[in-house]
């Protein structure tokens, strides 16, 4: 099994090299992610046209992710300096989404000032973001305490929610909370019993024609264990996510696009409006990846995605800032 | 050795732990420091914790200092003592006055391990 797991992820790493390569050559537009018939698959270059002709219709929301409000190392020295543009970006965007997503990292070391940083940056935002926390966010003395006083207001247990938005359910997870040290295991997140029970309440009842959009900061499927890319207990939600005719997971995380199909339920992860990640397995270490300075911008970025009532697929368009 | 490991914690957590807090000069009692190295060090460098193991006498301050890009932190894993985020050559600091094994691990990178081992009359050692 581990062989096989490993013969995975050298493919997965192979491709994303390639992605990465491609995504590079198309510095300027913005790319076009389709799914049909259970595969994912780019449809390539997309014109202003285009893009603003897909997102006429149905409900369009954006995913931003990873801001890391305060990184200021050599990988990129104005993380809130991106995150701004990326503001910029959302704002200038022929249509409107009509709602913001941010999955998590919105800071880099859970510090008051970064929290205002951010904050004041996102007020620039016309729409609502909802956000979750990454474990960057709660990385203070107090677990998280910060982040939940800022955030948590009318939120579940330790910040999780639902919000319905265009007949969409979306679930907002965390699983920044509970990891497993990795002492005797690979030290993967958890999500926990607490919020599983309160998960599967929630979607008991519900009819299973109803498209879930769930939002979570580490992927709900394991990536790369070695650098903890997980969460351990995520087989259980997606057991109680299985009945439904179309599930979505946006993750963030890794700072790289990444993406799988199993049954109906469709996993991306985003890239970071902040800097890169290594592919998995092609570093020593998960940590910042320095580019070329003039390509940073060609692998940062922010995701739109757009719900067509009566088609199941998700369009998802993943548009670099250099765009 | 798990049973043992409990005992300490249980203790460290009623009254005695409150020696691990900080540094404050009433710790200590007079037999446990005389010889005690009363520093020592953990480096944090390429996600990894070094020594993975450092062996200290009761007293130690153990200073953790983060090398890396990325910022770690120090979380001991039944909440005895955690740091916040350390960012590039940030430190953390940590006085041991009680006896025991002490394993921990960083909240953001989990699968980042390591131990102190608190034994009296250690002269300061690590292991791999």
């Amino acid at each position: 099994m581990a062989e096989h797991d490993q013969k995975e992820l050298l493919t997965a790493a192979s491709v994303n090299r390639r992605g990465l390569l491609k995504c590079m050559a198309w510095a300027g537009t913005g790319v076009l992610w389709t799914v049909s018939g259970g595969v994912p698959r780019s449809l390539g270059l997309l014109g202003e046209a285009a893009a603003a002709e897909t997102q006429t219709s149905g409900l369009t929301f954006l995913q931003i992710s990873d801001s890391h409000v305060g990184f200021d190392k050599p990988a990129n020295p104005n993380a809130l300096g991106t995150f701004q543009e990326a503001i910029a970006k959302i704002n200038a965007m022929p249509t409107s989404p009509a709602f913001i997503i941010h999955t998590g990292d919105i800071t880099h070391l859970s510090k008051d000032k970064e929290f205002d940083d951010a904050d004041q940056a996102m007020k620039a935002l016309k729409q609502t973001v909802h956000v979750i926390p990454g474990e960057h966010d709660v990385a203070d003395a107090d677990n998280g305490k910060l982040y939940l006083d800022r955030y948590g207001k009318g939120t579940q247990g330790k910040g999780w929610y639902t919000f319905d938005a265009g007949g969409v359910h979306f679930i907002a997870l965390i699983n920044v909370f509970n990891f497993e040290p990795g002492f005797k295991s690979a030290g993967l997140a958890k999500l926990g019993d607490e919020q599983l029970e309160w998960l599967e309440k929630d979607l008991a009842g519900r009819s299973a024609s109803t498209p879930i959009v769930v939002l979570a900061h580490l992927p709900l499927w394991t990536i790369y264990e070695q650098w903890g890319w997980g969460t351990e207990d995520a087989p259980r939600a997606l057991g109680y996510l299985k009945r439904f005719g179309s599930v979505t997971v946006l993750n963030g995380h890794i700072h790289q696009i990444q993406q799988k199909v199993e049954g109906n339920v469709s996993f991306y992860t985003a890239r970071s409006t902040a800097f890169p990640q290594p592919a998995p397995g092609s570093a020593p270490a998960p940590g910042p990846m320095k580019v070329p300075a003039e390509e940073l911008h060609s692998v940062l970025g922010v995701r739109t995605v757009n719900y067509v009532p009566g088609k199941s697929p998700l369009a998802v368009i993943d548009t670099p800032l250099s765009a | 050795m798990m049973a043992h490991w409990k005992i300490t914690a249980r203790l460290a957590a009623c009254g005695l732990g409150i020696a691990l807090v900080a540094a404050m000069p009433e710790g200590p009692s007079a037999g446990e420091t005389a010889d005690a190295a009363s520093s020592a060090a953990v480096h944090i460098d390429n996600f990894s914790f070094t020594p993975p193991t450092l062996v200290v006498a009761p007293g130690t301050t153990v200073t953790w200092t983060n090398a890396d890009d990325s910022p770690h932190t120090v979380r001991e894993k039944d909440g005895n003592f955690k740091s916040a985020a350390l960012d590039t050559d940030d430190t953390f600091t940590q006085t041991f006055t009680v006896p025991g094994e002490y394993q921990y691990f960083c909240s953001i990178h989990p699968y980042m391990t390591a131990k102190i081992v608190v034994k009296p009359g250690a002269k300061l050692s690590s292991s791999n």
